[in-house]
């Protein structure tokens, strides 16, 4: 129990140099000497992100297969998504704690619940907006209830499902910033370590925010990889 | 099997004598475990805490909502700006909260001004883009009557515009102040009180602190998020919760998407 208090203490760390570092000023020799520090931070951070999208994605999806067909489902899950998200992170990640202990796990599980709320939202959304004549279409050429929902159904839906996955993952990137409460590192455990050091904020920030953004592009790609009949109807 | 059960049965008294614990701390002062002569917890130092977390997002989530709101309207009426009020939220939503409030505090510095800064920027987005959206639905006849009637473009955006768009610039100051009352746990990163400063400050308040401040806080979020969804429905304009906002009312599916998806 003792061990994660130590978190709140303060931790100045080993800083050589010259007066840009003891300014705490933004110190290009130091960012060029320094970089490798970030480098087991970031790769924590990446797979934060990753894992809890994909696994957010996978129950979220589900949920909404199923809140599809039982409509009268729809209500408590959303409301449940909903509270979940309501919890601020830092406090989620410390409620944690007493229960799956300090370390990944509770990070991943509290970073999980705060996806949930955007792919369900996006995912349900999207599945009642495909269009009743699509549907009645795919019903008189025979399609059985299986078949209509994954030729015709997820396909259609395909925009509002990614638009909900790239949400919820820049919002996990950021998250993911708050993981060391419970132990989990990432960047923010570098920020935290140094937080009044402008080169090291400097750093860990554009890589936080630079995934962010890299991620996005890349399920923007994706997405416009797997919907080819949007890409000939725009043309 | 037995023993499986007894192994579950410890974890959960370990699990209910953390949360006791937490809860004691939050209505009991006890000796603090850095320096026992010290007093910490308790429902005043708790209720203290409290109105310092609020005091601080109220300001910031006010000066936030301060500048997006005319900025959107202006925007707003005048077609302007849609892929910035757009994607201010997006981009918002792309920088950490923690990059935010510590750039802040490297750059400018601790205390409360910088602090209640940063909150403020976290606020502006969802404002912002909400305005905007709002503004831009705003039924053509609606303002074409206005001008009709000889109002100026100012006496559109206030007597028309503005209350029309309210219930929906609500819902995104609703996003904004749980956005920051959440984020202004960390304020004690930058040297300013609030219900985190026993989870920042871990080793003065221990274990029961740090899980005390996280119930807290837990809670204090979900009041206000449903405080103000209370206020939402009642800046609802009666106009639009009669059938006279029916298509407005048509509209508002979409909306309601959206603002679940920033929420």
């Amino acid at each position: 129990m003792n061990s994660w208090l130590q978190l709140g203490q303060l931790e100045i760390r080993e800083r050589q140099g010259g007066t840009c570092e003891a300014n705490n000023g933004f110190c290009p020799d130091w960012i060029a000497d320094n970089l490798h520090r970030y480098v087991d931070p970031f790769l924590q951070h990446i797979f934060l992100t990753v894992v809890s999208v994909a696994i957010g994605f996978v129950i979220a999806f589900a949920l909404a297969l199923i809140a599809h067909r039982k409509r009268w489902l729809l209500p408590p899950l959303s409301a449940s998504a909903q509270i979940l998200y309501a919890i601020p992170s830092v406090a989620l990640f410390l409620l944690l704690l007493p229960i799956t202990g300090r370390g990944t796990v509770t990070g991943l599980v509290a970073l999980v619940s705060y996806t949930l709320i955007f792919i369900f939202v996006n995912v349900t959304a999207g599945l009642e907006a495909v269009p009743k004549e699509s549907v009645d279409a795919a019903r008189g050429m025979g399609l059985t209830e299986r078949q209509l929902l994954w030729r015709v159904e997820v396909p259609l839906a395909l925009p509002e499902i990614f638009a909900g996955l790239r949400i919820a993952t820049t919002t996990t990137v950021g998250l993911a910033a708050l993981a060391f409460f419970a132990g989990a590192g990432g960047l923010g455990e570098e920020i935290n370590a140094d937080k009044g050091f402008q080169s090291n904020i400097a750093v860990a920030g554009a890589l936080a925010i630079g995934l962010a953004l890299v991620l996005d592009l890349l399920i923007l790609i994706v997405q416009w990889l797997m919907t080819p009949w949007r890409r000939a109807a725009a043309a | 099997m037995a023993q499986g059960g007894g192994r579950m049965s410890l974890v959960l008294a370990n699990v209910l004598n953390d949360f006791g614990g937490a809860i004691e701390f939050l209505f009991k002062q006890q000796p603090s475990q850095l320096d026992p002569n010290t007093e910490v917890g308790g429902i005043s130092e708790m209720l203290d805490l409290t109105l310092k977390h609020l005091a601080l997002s109220a300001s910031a989530v006010a000066i936030g909502t301060a500048v997006a709101i005319p900025l959107g309207l202006y925007l707003g009426h005048h077609r302007k700006g849609e892929f910035a009020a757009i994607n201010a939220s997006n981009v918002g939503r792309a920088i950490p909260t923690l990059v935010l409030l510590t750039v802040f505090i490297a750059y400018i510095g601790v205390g409360f001004v910088p602090i209640m800064l940063s909150l403020a920027l976290l606020a502006l987005p969802p404002v912002l883009t909400n305005t905007w959206v709002a503004v831009t639905q705003v039924e053509r006849d609606s303002v074409d009557a206005a001008r009709g009637m000889g109002m100026t473009d100012t006496e559109i955006i206030r007597q028309v515009e503005l209350p029309l768009s309210l219930p929906t610039i609500f819902a995104g100051i609703r996003v904004a102040a749980v956005n920051v009352v959440a984020t202004a746990t960390i304020a004690p990163l930058g040297s300013v009180d609030s219900l985190g400063t026993p989870i920042i400050s871990g080793n003065v308040y221990g274990a029961d602190g740090r899980l005390g401040a996280a119930i807290a806080v837990s809670v204090l979020t979900l009041a206000v998020s449903g405080a103000l969804a209370a206020l939402q429905r009642a800046v609802t304009p009666e106009g639009l919760k009669l059938g006279a906002g029916e298509p407005q009312r048509r509209r508002l599916p979409n909306l309601r998407r959206r603002e679940a998806a920033t929420s």
